[in-house]
């Protein structure tokens, strides 16, 4: 696996518990349409993908980003 | 055409579906008399008042109300001006005294909410390129003050000193960083660790500031909140209050030390945009807060009327948002919404207001009637608070 499969398959892991209906997820996935998550969901989430790599997710940077895809890459470059 | 409206078609929606049930629309109460700090006529029934943040009762104070209309005919009616143009008059500044002689310190600025003491100073001082590090749980007016601003946002899990301390831990070094707290957290009525919370923002570099709106008037030997109560006041950089409760009447405020604070005045713009204080508002509000520094026998009753709902509430079999009466704050925790707003209907009916609160306000989708106490409501008002909450919760059926 590259370092953005690793990435995603642990996002995916992360998305999991809070994917209540078992939306099969894709890069152009997206948590407040497909997923249909509110604001507390997203809030549980960020901070589980926070722990998870060790890195900060400002809420600046949450509002840029809609999709997995998005969130995937935006982990990608905050792990450096 | 389209409609900017049409956003909001599912809350307009499930607000009528409620309405439609027969209900009473729990956010279109009108107070038609209010006889005193704890009671009030809605639609023709003498109601007790349980959801009104006016902890000290100062509302109807003799020396306060006499203050506000011996303002109201020297001063007029209110000052049509900016507090850096002509909106700075005699009692604004007696205002700011009295609040730097509360709170023993060096500098204190009024706003003209407490909604906008926390927009102000949060979107000013944390700029650019600087952090601010807030609670999950933070009141709305601080969340407004971030995004007001241009500083990164970062959040930690409510009351959480290890997620604050990691979330500061990651963060680089250089950047300033602005950590917000609250003493009384007003959905659950919970308090914050203040000490291990500022011992970590202190261990990384941060400056505090404290928002104490529901603290001020009975936490601490002098009612200064809970960050005195605790004894943090040396470590915290800011404390914003508001007038809206324990003083009773409207406005908001900073106090702190920082040598350089005054400049706010000149660059804060929720202070230097909006107008000032009406004079009567700010007499009412001086002559309160000097008294709530004598205050001491009303506190002790706020607390026992405190930990007497809680526990009676408790024995009834209600579930509630803390262990312990942690504040004047008592939150019961109801399982959805429907059952929520009956309850809340039925104690309307039996003669007692208190709040309802629903998700997006409240934690963890909660729905809640929040109870709030005063120093004034009478040991014969717990008891009749009680009894309703024993009738009500029977009828609807949450209670056994």
């Amino acid at each position: 696996m590259t370092d953005r499969q690793e990435i995603f398959a642990k996002v995916a892991e992360q998305i999991a518990p809070f994917n209540k209906k078992g939306i099969a997820l894709a890069e152009g996935t997206t948590f407040a349409g497909d997923l249909e998550w509110d604001s507390l969901t997203v809030m549980d989430f960020v901070a589980a993908i926070e722990d998870e790599f060790d890195i900060i997710i400002t809420m600046n940077m949450q509002a840029e980003i809609e999709t997995v895809g998005q969130l995937v890459d935006a982990v990608e470059k905050l792990r450096g | 055409m389209g409609d900017l409206f049409s956003k909001f078609d599912p809350l307009i929606a499930e607000r009528q579906a409620l309405l439609d049930t027969g209900v009473r629309d729990p956010f279109a109460i009108v107070m038609d008399e209010v006889k005193s700090p704890t009671l009030a006529v809605i639609k023709g029934k003498e109601t007790i008042l349980l959801g009104t943040y006016n902890y000290m009762g100062m509302t109807f104070d003799p020396d306060v109300v006499a203050a506000g209309k011996r303002a109201l005919d020297e001063f007029g009616s209110g000052t049509t001006g900016s507090r850096v143009l002509n909106g700075t008059y005699q009692g604004h500044k007696a205002c700011e005294d009295a609040l730097r002689d509360y709170y023993d310190m060096d500098h204190a600025i009024v706003f003209s909410t407490g909604y906008q003491a926390n927009l102000g100073m949060i979107s000013t001082i944390a700029g650019k390129g600087d952090y601010v590090i807030l609670d999950a749980d933070s009141h709305a007016s601080i969340y407004d003050g971030c995004f007001l601003g241009d500083a990164e946002i970062v959040r930690f899990r409510h009351n959480s000193v290890e997620d604050l301390d990691k979330r500061l831990g990651r963060l680089p070094a250089e950047p300033h960083k602005l950590v917000v707290l609250e003493g009384v957290y007003s959905m659950l009525g919970d308090i914050a660790p203040l000490p291990e919370m500022v011992a970590v923002a202190k261990k990384h570099g941060a400056m505090v500031l404290v928002d104490e709106a529901h603290g001020m008037g009975f936490f601490g030997p002098n009612g200064r909140g809970v960050y005195e109560e605790q004894g943090v006041e040396k470590d915290v950089d800011f404390v914003v209050g508001t007038f809206s409760k324990s003083v009773g009447t409207v406005g908001g405020f900073c106090v702190s030390n920082h040598p350089k604070f005054e400049v706010l005045r000149l660059v804060c713009r929720p202070y230097v945009f909006t107008a000032s204080l009406p004079p009567s508002v700010v007499a009412t509000a001086a002559t309160s807060i000097r008294k709530l520094m004598h205050a001491g026998e009303k506190r002790a009753h706020l607390w026992k009327n405190s930990r007497r709902l809680h526990a009676g509430l408790r024995e009834l079999g209600f579930t509630l948002g803390t262990e312990t009466a942690q504040s004047a704050i008592i939150s019961v925790l109801l399982p959805d919404q429907e059952i929520t707003v009956r309850m809340w209907q039925a104690l309307l009916e039996l003669g007692l207001y208190v709040n309802m609160a629903r998700p997006p306000a409240t934690p963890a989708g909660m729905f809640l009637l929040r109870c709030s106490l005063c120093a004034e409501h009478t040991d014969e008002q717990v008891g009749d608070i009680l009894g309703m909450f024993e009738a009500a919760g029977r009828a609807v059926g949450c209670i056994g």
